[in-house]
């Protein structure tokens, strides 16, 4: 039978052998053997935090809002005009690719040309989520009824049909959209500190990875109070004036010579091989081939098989986790409970969890798993509890499991799947970070070839996971379209 | 209503505070230092600030200090001349030379012509010291520093080979990049790693501190010697700061005798270098395939 929910079923079913595949290939053998000392250590910091023992910690933060801040204004103006060309298949096409490369590539790039400046803060974020902006004000635009436009008199100017016809119809999306990306900036400008811009994940990384937990926990509760509080504080109204602050503090600058710009185009991103004065194309060929089979292809099957893995791992738990906070479930208090925790489940930083796990499991595959997929699992499980309050259940509904088994989730499925897919090649993405932290996946690959100071290496490398993006995001595009799940306007990218 | 006019008043509080902070924009020639994060990172600033003083009263010039994140990240800074001096490992040493041309080591820690790394080993690989290389390395899980440390990385890997004639990832079960000497300590003592490599100084200091807990992670292993840390600077800083300004920072290091300053790094004091002193540690960064 070829029902809309025999394509649910198979899709799953395929989704689900796949993540099992890669659950099987995966190394998530647990090798610790006595992580007690840590573990308590770590324990002992949650509860005695330390707030003065780092150095420069205000500085730190406004650097990390100033990025942020800065990065989200530039990228969402950039991302506003190309969305006004997004019928055009360049304009898609540079945007994927800008976006399918993780701000910290980005950052370590920009790194070389602009040094450690208040540029290249800006600069990582403000560039992928440009394309990332497009890709979504392009489709609000795509998506939106074009009858008032249609309705106007023949002869209005393109600019007013597009003023008072088109833009006021996605204006409330784009602002929402917004407010979600402002909150998602300051997370990843905090992550930028991993690679020495000046935030407060430089201090974040240093303390857990020195075993400073007072510190670290001091910093966490900081950043968590940061993001959180950021609705109460970060008003539509006062955005200028935040922008205007962060710009006098931190204006972007560096002190750029035009030279290191040619030798970073002329010189550093050229394959090795061909700096000689006298080279072959056999040379080019073997230097990519030695760099296919060495790195590459592991790089991307362990990015395949981690990503796969955490899929799946996600979507279990998102499927756990949604009742806690669905009004259809629980009472008041329970819900409340289960907003804390999907909330503290997203906020922490992926590379914190994955951190705690390595200590605790030890160095598999297994901590990037289980990062990616709390994280993750808390994102799609708040987004399914949210749309779960829409529903209109008859009063004399069933309760408890056959509440959730026959009447919630068969009507949520498809949303549940449209919200996985998108976090898909969100998940690819963020596998960059966990390479960073040792995990050989793509990341970790690009991570050594920049500490080797070999930015031809990492050109060839962060390629390669462009193309893996791509193609992860064009099946999840394929898949949703098959299925005909539609995303409506609350995607949260 | 109120509620935004709280909100008001706390934003133009904040962004008040943050102008407060505004760094001081500086117009004579400053010198900016930095050095490999190598250990004790969260007191970076404490650490070489003093130094930066130091250097300041001696060279008579605004001197700055940089804090990085990375080895390459310092290598990078120096390379682009955002800082003009920077102490650095024998591998990140020999990078930025080979990258900055005219650049030159001029003084290294008097223990460093003859640096060692220890192998550390969990207590129940039942691993112990005895006399040369430790039997029963092979299968088991093992982690250097960072990717670029040439105590924690480099030479561990060079005897590794040499002792084995194979790659580390041939050798063990499992390789990893703990990230720095201290993370180190830490993998193999919550037995997360069987076996790590790591300076032999940071392991010392964690031992005499009492971080470390001997019962659970031992010294089985100390490597041959080799030349490691130094300070490099660029060439073109007489160009910028004076004539002989290179030779002043080499005085000013050598003449430096201040047990807290000398703290910091930690040496007892420094001797001068040259770039031919590091020639072996290029020699086998090429041979690992580290550098071209």
């Amino acid at each position: 039978m070829n029902t809309t929910a025999s394509r649910l079923r198979h899709t799953t079913l395929i989704l689900a052998v796949l993540g099992l595949l890669a659950l099987l290939l995966a190394d998530i053998s647990i090798t610790t053997r006595d992580p007690g000392i840590e573990l308590a250590h770590i324990g002992n910091g949650f509860l005695t935090p330390d707030f003065f023992s780092t150095e420069k910690l205000w500085q730190a933060l406004g650097y990390t809002l100033a990025f942020a801040l800065q990065g989200v204004a530039v990228g969402s103006a950039g991302g506003f005009l190309l969305a006004l060309l997004w019928r055009w298949r360049a304009v898609r096409a540079a945007s994927a690719i800008v976006r399918a490369i993780h701000e910290l590539f980005w950052g370590l790039l920009f790194l070389q040309v602009f040094g450690l400046s208040t540029l290249t803060g800006l600069l990582a974020i403000a560039v992928p989520y440009c394309g990332i902006f497009a890709k979504v004000f392009g489709e609000f635009l795509e998506e939106s009824d074009r009858a008032p436009a249609r309705a106007l008199p023949t002869g209005s100017d393109a600019f007013s049909s597009f003023w008072f016809a088109r833009l006021p119809l996605v204006w409330q999306h784009m602002k929402t959209y917004g407010a979600y990306r402002v909150e998602c900036a300051v997370r990843s400008s905090a992550i930028l500190g991993f690679i020495g811009l000046p935030t407060i994940g430089f201090h974040l990384e240093t303390a857990f990875r020195q075993g400073e937990y007072s510190t670290g926990a001091a910093l966490l509760y900081i950043f968590l109070v940061v993001i959180l509080s950021l609705r109460l504080w970060l008003r539509p109204v006062l955005l200028p004036l935040w922008l205007f602050a962060t710009l006098l503090w931190a204006p972007p600058q560096a002190s750029v010579t035009s030279g290191r710009l040619i030798r970073f185009l002329s010189e550093d991103i050229v394959p090795a091989p061909l700096r000689q004065s006298q080279w072959q194309w056999s040379e080019l060929a073997d230097w990519l081939l030695k760099l296919l089979q060495e790195q590459i292809l592991p790089g991307v099957g362990q990015t395949l098989v981690l990503g796969m893995a955490a899929l799946l791992a996600t979507g279990i738990l998102a499927l756990m986790l949604f009742p806690l906070i669905s009004s259809q479930f629980g009472h008041r208090l329970s819900r409340g409970a289960g907003h804390s925790l999907l909330v503290l489940l997203r906020t922490l930083p992926e590379f914190l969890l994955a951190f705690v796990f390595v200590l605790v499991l030890g160095p598999s595959m297994l901590p990037g798993i289980l990062a990616l997929a709390l994280h993750t699992g808390a994102i799609v499980a708040h987004l399914c509890g949210r749309f779960t309050d829409t529903l209109n259940l008859r009063v004399d509904a069933a309760n408890g499991l056959n509440r959730y088994a026959f009447e919630v989730l068969p009507r949520i499925y498809p949303n549940f799947l449209a919200f996985l897919l998108y976090r898909w090649e969100i998940i690819m993405r963020e596998t960059a970070i966990l390479g960073v932290l040792g995990i050989t996946t793509l990341g970790f690959y690009i991570d050594s070839a920049f500490s080797e100071l070999r930015t031809d290496r990492a050109l060839v490398l962060i390629g390669a996971g462009v193309m893996l993006n791509i193609a992860v995001d064009a099946i999840s595009r394929g898949l949703r379209q098959r299925l005909r799940l539609r995303h409506g306007l609350t995607d949260q990218n | 209503m109120s509620k935004r006019l709280m909100a008001a008043v706390v934003a133009a509080c904040m962004c008040f505070g943050l102008l407060a902070c505004d760094p001081a924009t500086p117009n004579k020639p400053v010198l900016v230092f930095s050095a490999i994060p190598d250990q004790d990172e969260a007191r970076l600033i404490e650490r070489f600030g003093k130094v930066s003083t130091y250097l300041s009263e001696k060279l008579d010039i605004e001197v700055r200090y940089v804090p990085v994140k990375s080895y390459a990240a310092a290598v990078t800074a120096f390379r682009n001349n955002e800082v003009q001096l920077a102490w650095f490992g024998g591998l990140s040493g020999v990078q930025a030379t080979q990258l900055v041309p005219g650049s030159r080591a001029i003084a290294q820690g008097v223990e460093d012509p003859r640096y060692v790394s220890y192998f550390i080993a969990h207590r129940d690989t039942g691993i112990v010291a005895g006399d040369g290389f430790p039997e029963g390395l092979e299968g088991r899980s093992f982690t250097f520093g960072s990717k670029s440390s040439t105590s924690g990385r480099l030479m561990p890997e060079f005897f590794l080979r040499e002792q084995f004639g194979k790659s580390p990832e041939a050798i063990f079960s499992r390789v990893g990049f703990s990230g720095d000497h201290s993370a180190t300590i830490a993998l193999v003592q919550s037995g997360a790693y069987e076996v790590g490599a790591l300076s032999y100084q940071v392991w010392d200091k964690e031992v005499a501190d009492g971080t470390v807990d001997t019962d659970k992670v031992q010294v089985i292993w100390t490597t041959p010697p080799y030349p490691d840390y130094h300070w490099v600077i660029r060439g073109d800083v007489d160009a910028t700061f004076g004539e002989g300004f290179a030779g002043k920072v080499q005085r000013a290091l050598l003449e430096l005798d201040d047990r807290d300053v000398l703290d910091a790094f930690p040496r007892q004091k420094f001797i001068p270098a040259t770039n031919d002193d590091f020639l072996p540690i290029l020699d086998t960064a090429r041979s690992l395939g580290l550098m071209d």
